[in-house]
């Protein structure tokens, strides 16, 4: 293992790495956001505007149905709340590493500080986020909130997120992640590493909802045993400058299985790179990757990899888009590799425009132009995805009416 | 009600329509005729307003007011409705959130859809997988839900099995003389129809008071719809006697 100081080096001279994919970002011009607000008791105290905005991501400030709530903004855990519920622990990253001796089995274990300019400044940053830990057995029933806001203007915020599902468990995450009205010309980097033992299931639902201005690069790890489940849900309809994500599941233990499912909307001006990686290390485990998108007029990249490394692998790969608008483009890019023969992956990728038959089909009964396209294009991006959260398929409700896409 | 003169319509670039003339009066209900491939299906999407059907020449009116470059769905809410012969699939959308969406007021969906023997279709998506009877069934739902003035069917007993045919031929005759349908106290405000069928089943369930065969474009023949259909049995279109002198 490698020692804190060689680590640090490595980083400090990766702060010069650029991303692999999307545009680079000048990190000097993003000061690090403020880490010493001032702590919330109860979520429903925070100020209208910026309850408006949890809302707006699927975070309810009341807590109801939620087995716990944190509130991380700019740099600051603000507020941290759980239920009693058995085996649910919830803590700010450094709370964790302090209290559990530098969490060396988990913290920066799958993501590398050194991987590109962003890992390696959260890592030197020594970022804060959520440690969210559920014991072996324990079955979390209602789900657990996170929301990142980010309040100040021109500044970065890093976060660090560990999850741990312990054996047998099962735990769902809804994030919420957004800007205030003043911090649109922000930085937003998210390094989660997400651990799943033997038998553990998590389902993590993410709703972004950026400024038009905002960067974001999350670097996303997960790493399961055998038997294990997890399921990414990701959601992103509103206007961002830049988003480029690429999570990597490394499924390790037998019959265990991924999912990732994304549903964006590129709008004029947004670099939307979404990518979702699966490798399969272990027999009989299975990945399945499905991604709709429409562009608006902004540029949608929709990447998807597969990598089989193990016999009686099953997995498939799907990319939709639509294309609304003449300016807007789109790039499928799926990928399949194989090391051993007894694999079955597939993939199917599909890029075009909504079928004027369609619309037609639906004025005919009395639905105007707007509305059938609303109609037709939210069921495009929800129908492939069984399962999604209420929560996800309430904002692209929201999101779809107020996109104007008809015209 | 509807009048349609002297109507050109061109598909992909060919003229299928050429020069149909045509008026249905308040309360009326006509059937159209003709072999496959005759233009049929293209005058009743006109008439609907559907963009891949060009008028080139002529105009449809409906209520006195000329529909002919009207939007689809202003038609619809004129109170035009169609039953078409093939509709879409639609992925992602639910039967029951577009019957919802069509409704002319708050209908109970679940409730109709039961009459209809379709609940159980409410949650897939529209007319993907669905055979030829549900198709047709899921059309009706629809058009009940949407209650039109004005009935455009076409061939909705076509592919309906021998166990959804009273069902089906019930709802169309309710489709035009239901009082109690939603926003129909006024009985004077009666329904209207234009049906093209091949077999004239659905003849059995509702009255029809005229009929025409079309041909290559054109209206041939007009008259009794039991008299002509009598005549198609019998003799088949070829020698349909009007028909036959247009030929010659
Ligand atoms: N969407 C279309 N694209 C190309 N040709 C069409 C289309 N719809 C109809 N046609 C052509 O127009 C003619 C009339 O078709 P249609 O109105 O469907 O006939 P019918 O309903 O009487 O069987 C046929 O030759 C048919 O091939
Ligand atoms: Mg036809």
């Amino acid at each position: 293992m490698q020692n804190g100081e060689d680590l640090r080096a490595k980083a400090k001279e990766a702060l010069a790495k650029k991303g692999t994919y999307g545009k680079d970002f000048e990190l000097d011009r993003y000061d690090a956001a403020p880490r010493d607000l001032s702590p919330v008791d109860d979520l429903s105290e925070i100020p209208d505007d910026v309850q408006k905005s949890m809302v707006n991501v699927g975070i309810l400030p009341s807590g109801e149905g939620r087995s716990g709530s944190m509130l991380f903004m700019d740099n600051t855990v603000v507020h941290s709340s759980t239920r009693k519920v058995d085996g649910l622990e919830m803590l700010s990253t450094r709370q964790a590493l302090a209290k559990y001796n530098g969490l060396k089995e988990y913290s920066w274990r799958l993501v590398s500080p050194d991987k590109d300019k962003y890992t390696a400044r959260s890592f030197l940053e020594d970022a804060d986020g959520y440690f969210i830990r559920v014991k072996a057995g324990a079955k979390v029933e209602m789900p657990v909130q996170t929301c990142m806001l980010i309040g100040s203007d021109k500044k970065a915020q890093e976060v660090h997120n560990i999850i741990v599902v312990e054996e047998g468990a099962s735990l769902d995450i809804l994030t919420g992640c957004s800007t205030g009205k003043h911090a649109d010309e922000s930085l937003h980097l998210g390094m989660s590493e997400i651990y799943i033992k033997d038998g553990g299931k998590l389902t993590f639902s993410m709703i972004h909802s950026w400024g038009k201005k905002t960067g974001v690069r999350p670097r996303t790890a997960i790493q399961m045993g055998a038997n294990a489940q997890f399921v990414n849900n990701y959601v992103l309809l509103r206007p961002v400058d830049s988003i480029q994500s690429y999570p990597v599941a490394y499924v390790n233990g037998e019959n265990s299985s991924v999912k990732f499912n994304s549903i964006c909307v590129s709008h004029p001006g947004s670099e939307i790179d979404m990518g979702s990686m699966a490798v399969l290390n272990a027999p009989g485990t299975g990945a399945e990757i499905v991604s709709r998108s429409i562009t608006m007029g902004g540029k949608m990249i929709a990447r998807g990899r597969l990598v089989g490394n193990a016999p009686r692998v099953k997995a498939h790969l799907e990319c939709r888009s639509l294309i609304m608008k003449e300016q807007g483009i789109t790039l499928a890019i799926p990928e399949l590799e194989a090391s051993v023969p007894d694999v079955e992956m597939t993939h199917e990728a599909a890029v075009g425009k909504i079928a004027r038959e369609q619309v037609e089909y639906l004025m005919a009964r009395g639905l105007s132009e707007d509305d059938a396209v609303g109609m037709i294009v939210r069921g495009f991006l929800e129908g492939g995805i069984k399962g999604l959260p209420d929560a996800l398929k309430q904002e692209i409700d929201e999101a779809m009416s107020s996109a104007n896409l008809g015209n | 009600m509807l009048k349609i003169e002297d109507l050109h319509v061109e598909v992909e670039g060919r003229e299928v329509l050429r020069g149909i003339n045509l008026e249905i009066g308040p309360g009326q209900t006509c059937v159209l005729f003709g072999p496959n491939g005759s233009g049929k299906s293209t005058l009743l999407a006109t008439i609907m307003g559907f963009g891949q059907f060009k008028v080139t020449q002529g105009r449809i009116f409906f209520q006195g007011k000329d529909i002919t470059n009207m939007p689809i769905d202003e038609r619809a809410r004129m109170g035009i409705g169609m039953l078409l012969q093939r509709p879409p699939n639609v992925v992602g959308l639910k039967l029951g959130d577009l019957v919802k969406a069509a409704s002319c007021q708050d209908v109970d969906v679940s409730h109709l859809a039961e009459d209809f023997r379709m609940k159980a279709f409410l949650d897939r998506d529209v007319n993907v997988g669905f055979s030829g009877g549900e198709l047709k069934r899921s059309e009706l739902l629809q058009l009940t839900a949407q209650n039109p003035r004005f009935l455009l069917l076409d061939e909705p007993e076509s592919g309906v099995d021998m166990e959804s045919i009273d069902l089906v031929g019930e709802k169309i005759h309710d489709l035009l003389y239901d009082t109690k349908q939603c926003g129909r106290e006024k009985e004077n405000e009666s329904v209207s129809a234009l049906i093209i069928t091949h077999t004239g089943e659905v003849l059995k369930y509702i009255g029809a008071d005229c009929a025409y065969i079309i041909r290559d474009g054109k209206i041939r023949c007009s008259g009794r719809p039991m008299d002509l259909l009598k005549e198609i049995k019998d003799k088949g279109y070829g020698e349909c006697i009007a028909c036959r002198m247009v030929k010659i």
